[in-house]
């Protein structure tokens, strides 16, 4: 719409015409408060706090429900409004109990910000309170009625926002209650958002509530840990006997990819942080075959020795290493460079969640052929195939039905099976089961089982197109698809992967056939002169490796023995070491164990499912562990291997360490080092600095060129796969989607008892028709 | 669609709920007379009655219930047979309304929102029932009883003390 | 049943044929029923819009808005199907008139609403009544059966090719849901909470299609106006309100009930000689001149009023809904105030903040108050609590419930003053009013 110019407290504003004017405000830096307001969601007017006056008109109009036009003069602060607030503040508080210092909310309230605001200081109400007894719904939610001042905003953000529809408002007047689809429980997708959008201490964290007062935490923002739709996530956290403990998760200052959004993972399932069944020493396996605790640096030495024994003796072909879909990039990066430069072996791989490698080889050479998540939440029209977002990418699943509902977006569906995002859906094609291999000549018009032609015909009618991959396409048929995309103008790609960095494993060459950034190691280009030694032949895949009978294994974040159903007695032979958080099935066989620290506890990047890469910053500590990165320099360093070669840190030979690994205190090192990387003095000091990696991969892998400050500033940047041309993918590979549901998440759910609490509440409440 | 044997309604009922819910140019549209009808029929809100009621408009239970608690006729425990309803709003007050009230609480020995044990009536105060004009004005379910004086009230009971005893229809 | 009362002053066009059996339909069209309806057919909707605005008839539902320039807003090409709704939600205390028409002639309602489904291009009408009404449903279903019998209403109504059809449709106790936007929401099947203003009903309204809303008196008088003429109807009332209507005399009068009376005839006069003065020979105390939500005028003040939208404007209260409620002087003002107050606490939707709690507080208050056990600060919080009510809620009940509240307070501040310090209320009848 055209801009229009206006007058709002004697500044001329412009903005495009129809902003409603609490918008127009707020980018203009004036601020007018509202309770019941809240973007996207749909109208209220029913708080009356955003009141302004409008010139010409006789009574004081909502700021929230005005659009702007040519010439309008709005007063926004002048004395008539304050008391007009400072009333409605007044009258809130008749009901309203003024128990604020016992009060869950109590720092983080608006309306004690506005009571604040507007001094409405003064008690003219001598009345008893409605009381009612506070309610738990569920394990994540409590509903206390006394402090609600009816917003509505949670019931708009379940049900617009969520399309979950299981809050709703029952009574009227001031016995009005909010009220949850279950009678008295809660049957949803427990996400929390009601909780995050509420002003107040109505609605409050079955996990976080009276733990702690709002200003005693640090306020972290990272990236959560789950998915692979990367939201980004603030961590409250406090100081603690052995380290500093996240006490609460959300994402308060709503600048990540995220938005608004965080699902039930991202705000409940930090706890297995804290799980008791954390590993906290290195474990040895000792003579009797028992695995034993020791210092960190008889394990490493003795991991080394044995490596080192097995490496000179029988080759590098004979070592093997699985690495994570959760460490960061630095590490995988570390990671490939120890196994192709130090073990020499191309003998490395991750779980496969989904094919990047095919996605990536078929959209070699083709610049802004892929979409970002920002790109996908905008796009006039999307095509979903073979993934139920709800479930597993709840991001992208938010995303899409913010784009239909506020946008306009078309969405259009292919699947095997019926999903709930068909509700949003423009058109939705059901898929034979395992037919999409007929999907690309279907929408090539050419011959298919496939006979519904309107589906086919609207989706051509399209001008530009982002296509959104589930997993189940993969190899072939995903190429086939992708080359049908690629045919067509404005038609952009993004694949569905599961884990906070699968994306980042398979960019960051965590395959035997490819380097980072997909550059085949039968044709390293750069590589050749940077990692002498590389060898030139692709290594073993994963179901290769553990098949043949190794020398030695090295896990890193990853659990093989359960997730491949390995027999345990084939790796009796192998020398196994393992890095991970708990004592894994894989870990339970090993010969050494190291205890890592978990994505919430380092620093560095990754890289979600749509190639949006984000920094993690480090927010807790847990005494006794150290991060991925850590313990392979370290490792390298006891097999002898330069590590100046292998982490370019400390520039003009500054090696100091400034704490980086000093337990309780790194988070302070931590900022510092963030800092000074925002102001392009980037220390490296260490060679425990992950950004000393970071530039390396940023030299070194296609791709991967950053907006740097951006990054630092923890902002979301691009990467585009790696768009050299790969000639042929060597490994076959087994793509294994993980399937996880909204309270799942791979190998740490288990360890959560919040999610494993979320998932038996939603197992058990009564089978109530939840909208779907 | 409701399997019609499963219904808590009755077979008119049903029949009459399902012209109802096409006659309108939304489905929904039926949701506020259904739930007065429905309760006309079984007495309240019932859980059965509410999980019916979503089920022919094809909407949650909840959202019956967001709309249900609105209105101050519906109601969710049961009432008398006989649901006696005072207007005690300005022109009935003015007009005796609140003592046809104490009257009726005194020969029922129940207070506002009671029952009478042996279920046949049951009392409320309600707001202005439009007959302000002919105050102080009384509802019995559907039936106007105006221009009354406490001294009529036992013989207004007497009535329908009488239908009850004859198993009559509710009024 | 409903006593029905005359009086030599009416003026009795809406109500001509109340008592005559017109709710059959033979005998409404011996009486000249549908021929108003049938003319409008011939004549086209711009000539029923020229003479409904000819006819100064202004609405009966409370706020007085000339009904043919209402009639003019809806659009004329709209995508959209268009709606003519009858508000028979009836539900303001002191307000029964509707209640009339219902009984006693169903079917101007219903050729009322034919007239304006032509005049606006619509082909479907609703008809709502409050769920107390149920009898009233029940004659006014029999009529539109009856009517559809006849062939006035459905596809080709009087035998032309314009179809229109009414749908009949019962409340469940909600006096918002007589809010017109409320009332559309009650008859999408959801809570009866008002919508947000603009767009108003004319453009954007029930279903989202252009919709006209009209009081059920509003709509009966339509044929008159049509049968009369618009400037014929407009002589019989003062200048800018046109016509006559139904005002409901109630409380303590001496002979209650409707009776039809021209547009601005005097209130003082229709207390005391239409409705026989107060009764048992009491002083009066205040009148309440449109419905609870009007504030209450003085003896003094009524002297010179008469009753039509501008002039009860002129004198600070508001016509209304036409239900002129008389207090006489036995009659405790902090009950009266507490009575009302807590009617608009049972009936606030809730949704914004200043009417749910506002009128929470001030029945709080008040209960206290005249129990007794108020304080002078009282009063004045009373005051400020009202006035900073008025203006700022999100429908006008918020304001009708501040309204007479200030209208008591300030008019009436001694006796307030009069139950303060543990002073039991001077006219104790109920102090311990029952709670709804
Ligand atoms: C709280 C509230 C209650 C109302 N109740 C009624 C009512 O019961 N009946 C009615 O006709 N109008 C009522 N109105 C007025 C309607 O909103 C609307 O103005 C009217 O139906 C329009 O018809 P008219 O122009 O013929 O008066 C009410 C308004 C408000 C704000
Ligand atoms: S003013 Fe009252 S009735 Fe109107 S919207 Fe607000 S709460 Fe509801
Ligand atoms: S934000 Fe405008 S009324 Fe609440």
């Amino acid at each position: 719409m055209a801009d229009v110019t206006f007058t709002v407290d004697g500044k001329k504003l412009t903005a495009p015409a129809g902003t409603l004017l609490i918008e127009a405000c707020r980018k203009a830096g004036i601020e007018i408060p509202a309770f019941c307001y809240y973007p996207g969601l749909s109208l209220q007017a029913a708080c009356r706090m955003c009141v302004v006056r409008q010139e010409k008109v006789p009574k004081l109009q909502t700021a929230c429900t005005t659009p702007v036009a040519e010439g309008q003069v709005f007063i926004t602060e002048s004395a008539e409004i304050a008391q007009a607030r400072k009333s409605t503040i007044e009258l809130l508080l008749g009901n309203h109990p003024l128990d604020c210092p016992v009060c869950d909310a109590g720092g983080e309230c608006e309306l004690q910000d506005m009571t604040f605001k507007y001094g409405a200081g003064e008690s003219l109400y001598t009345e008893a309170k409605q009381h009612r007894e506070e309610q738990q719904w569920s394990p994540a939610v409590f509903y206390d009625r006394p402090r609600c001042i009816l917003c509505y905003r949670c019931v708009r953000m379940c049900g617009e926002g969520m399309d979950v529809w299981a809050l709703g408002i029952q009574n009227r007047g001031a016995r009005a209650v909010i009220a949850p689809n279950g009678g008295d429980q809660l049957d949803c997708e427990q996400c929390g958002m009601c909780i995050d959008v509420c002003p107040v201490g109505a609605l409050t964290s079955g996990s976080y509530r009276y733990k702690t007062r709002p200003w005693e935490m640090n306020h972290v923002s990272t990236v959560c840990t789950h998915c692979a739709d990367g939201c980004k996530v603030t961590l409250g956290v406090r100081q603690s006997n052995d380290g500093s403990t996240i006490i609460r998760a959300d994402n308060r200052d709503k600048s990540g990819i995220n938005g608004d959004f965080l699902c039930a993972k991202g705000r409940f399932g930090f706890d297995f942080v804290e799980s008791g069944d954390r590993l906290t020493k290195p474990l040895v396996r000792d003579a009797q075959g028992k695995l034993e605790s020791a210092t960190w640096e008889h394990a490493l030495r003795f991991a080394a020795a044995r490596l080192k024994e097995i490496r000179d003796a029988k080759g590098g072909s004979s070592i093997g290493i699985i690495g994570s879909n959760t460490t960061t990039n630095e590490e995988n990066y570390l990671l490939q460079k120890i196994a192709r430069t130090v073990l020499g072996t191309n003998n490395i791989d991750h779980v496969r969640t989904a094919d990047y490698a095919t996605f990536s080889r078929a959209l070699a050479g083709k610049a802004s052929r892929t979409v970002g998540l920002r790109g996908i939440a905008e796009a006039p029209a999307i095509l979903l195939v073979g993934s139920n977002p709800t479930d597993e990418h709840p991001l992208l699943a938010w995303e899409l039905r913010a784009d239909v509902r506020l946008n306009r977006a078309r969405l259009y569906i292919a699947n095997t099976a019926e999903i709930k995002l068909e509700r949003q859906a423009r058109a939705a094609l059901r898929v034979p089961p395992a037919g999409y291999t007929q999907l690309t000549g279907y929408l090539a018009g050419g011959k298919s089982s496939i006979s519904d032609t309107t589906f086919r015909d609207a989706l051509l009618a399209e001008e530009s197109l982002v296509v959104v991959i589930g997993p189940e396409l993969s190899g072939a048929t995903l190429q086939s698809l992708i080359e049908w995309g690629l045919g067509r103008e404005h038609v952009k790609f993004a694949l569905l992967g599961d884990f906070a960095n699968s994306r980042g494993a398979a960019d960051m060459g965590l395959s035997p056939d490819l380097l980072p950034g997909y550059v085949p190691v039968t044709a390293p280009g750069d590589y050749a002169a940077e990692y002498p030694n590389l060898p030139r032949a692709p290594g073993k895949s994963l179901p290769e490796m553990l098949s043949s009978k190794l020398g030695a294994l090295l896990v890193v974040g990853a659990d093989p023995v359960a997730q491949q159903n390995v027999a345990p007695d084939v790796l009796k032979s192998t020398f196994v070491i393992v890095q991970d958080l708990f004592l894994t099935e894989t870990a339970a066989i090993a010969d050494v164990v190291f205890p890592s620290a978990s994505l919430y506890e380092k620093t560095g990047t990754v890289t979600n499912t749509y190639g949006d890469l984000q920094l993690a910053k480090k927010a807790a500590d847990h005494a006794g562990v150290k991060t991925d990165f850590e313990i392979l320099v370290r490792l390298a360093d006891a097999l002898g291997a330069d590590i100046n070669k292998l982490v370019p840190f400390g520039k003009s030979s500054v090696t100091a360490d400034l704490g980086q690994s000093r337990g309780a205190q790194a988070g302070e090192a931590d900022r510092h080092a963030v800092w000074l990387a925002a102001q392009g003095l980037e220390p490296k000091l260490s060679p425990f600095d992950p950004i000393a990696v970071l530039d390396e991969i940023e030299r070194l892998v296609p791709g991967y060129k950053l907006d740097r400050l951006n990054l630092f500033c923890g902002n979301d940047v691009a990467t585009e796969p790696g768009f050299v041309p790969v000639s042929a993918l060597t490994a076959t590979a087994t793509i294994e989607p993980a399937h996880d549901g909204l309270f799942t998440s791979g190998l740490l759910s288990r360890y959560s008892p919040a999610l494993k609490d979320l998932e038996k509440h939603q197992s058990a409440v009564p089978a109530v028709a939840v909208a779907d | 669609m409701t399997n019609e044997t499963m219904s808590v309604f009755s077979t008119e009922l049903s029949a009459r709920f399902d012209k109802l819910v096409a006659k309108y140019p939304v489905r929904r549209s039926a949701l506020v007379p259904m739930l007065l009808y429905a309760q006309d029929e079984v007495g309240y809100l019932s859980d059965a009655v509410i999980a019916d009621v979503a089920d022919r408009i094809g909407i949650t239970e909840l959202d019956v219930r967001n709309v249900a608690t609105y209105y101050s006729m519906l109601r969710f425990k049961p009432a008398g047979k006989y649901n006696v309803q005072v207007c005690t709003n300005i022109s009935c007050m003015l007009r005796g309304g609140y003592e046809i009230f104490e009257k009726f609480q005194d020969e029922l020995g129940i207070g506002h929102k009671g029952v009478s044990t042996d279920g046949v009536f049951s009392l409320e105060e309600v707001e202005c029932i439009g007959a302000c004009c002919w105050a102080p004005a009384i509802q019995v379910n559907y039936d106007f009883h105006d221009d009354l004086t406490p001294e009529q009230v036992p013989g207004i009971l007497e009535q329908y003390r009488a239908k009850a005893a004859q198993g009559g229809k509710n009024a | 049943m409903p006593k029905l009362v005359s009086h030599p002053d009416e003026v009795k066009i809406v109500s001509k044929r109340f008592g005559q059996g017109a709710a059959n339909i033979d005998k409404y069209v011996e009486l000249g029923g549908y021929d108003s309806a049938k003319k409008c057919l011939a004549q086209g909707p711009d000539w029923i819009i020229n003479e409904m605005k000819a006819s100064n008839l202004r609405g009966r539902g409370g706020a007085g808005f000339p009904t043919g320039m209402k009639w003019s807003f809806v659009p004329k090409q709209s995508a959209k199907p268009k709606y003519v709704l009858v508000n028979g939600d009836e539900s303001e205390p002191g307000t029964c008139k509707d209640h009339l028409i219902f009984l006693h002639d169903p079917h101007s309602v219903i050729e009322g609403t034919i007239i304006a489904g032509l005049a606006i291009g619509a082909k479907l009408g609703f008809i709502y009544l409050r769920g107390e009404y149920r009898y009233l449903l029940e004659i006014m279903e029999k009529a539109v059966a009856d009517a559809y019998e006849k062939g006035f209403l459905g596809k080709n109504i009087f035998g032309s090719d314009t179809e229109f059809n009414i749908i009949t449709q019962s409340g469940a106790g909600a006096y918002e849901v007589g809010e017109e936007s409320a009332l559309m929401e009650s008859l999408e099947g959801k809570r009866g909470v008002p919508r947000i203003k603009p767009p108003f009903p004319a453009v954007v309204g029930l279903y989202g299609g252009p919709t006209v809303i009209n009081n059920a008196e509003t709509i009966a008088t339509v044929p008159h106006v049509i049968a009369m003429g618009g400037e014929a109807f407009a002589a019989v009332g003062t200048p800018r309100n046109g016509g006559t209507r139904l005002f409901g005399l109630s409380g303590h009068i001496a002979k209650p009930g409707v009776y039809e009376l021209p547009m601005g005839y005097n209130l003082k006069k229709m207390i005391y000689e239409v409705g026989g003065g107060v009764r048992g020979g009491r002083g009066l105390k205040a009148v309440v001149p449109g419905g609870s939500s009007t504030p209450v005028l003085l003896p003094e003040e009524i002297e010179n009023i008469g009753m039509d939208f501008d002039q009860v404007g002129k004198a600070g209260s508001m016509l209304g809904s036409g239900g002129v409620v008389v207090i006489d002087d036995q009659t405790c003002i902090v009950e009266f105030a507490l009575r009302t107050i807590s009617f608009y606490q049972h009936e606030s939707c809730g949704w914004c903040i200043p009417c749910r709690e506002g009128t929470d507080w001030l029945k709080k208050a008040l209960t206290r108050f005249h129990a007794g056990f108020g304080v002078a600060k009282d009063i004045d919080n009373i005051q400020y609590l009202a006035e900073n009510m008025m203006g700022r809620t999100f429908c006008p009940l918020g304001d009708a419930a501040a309204m007479p509240t200030l209208g008591f307070v300030k008019k009436f501040r001694k006796e307030f003053e009069d139950h303060l310090n543990g002073k039991p209320c001077p006219y104790a009848k109920h102090a311990d009013l029952a709670v709804v």
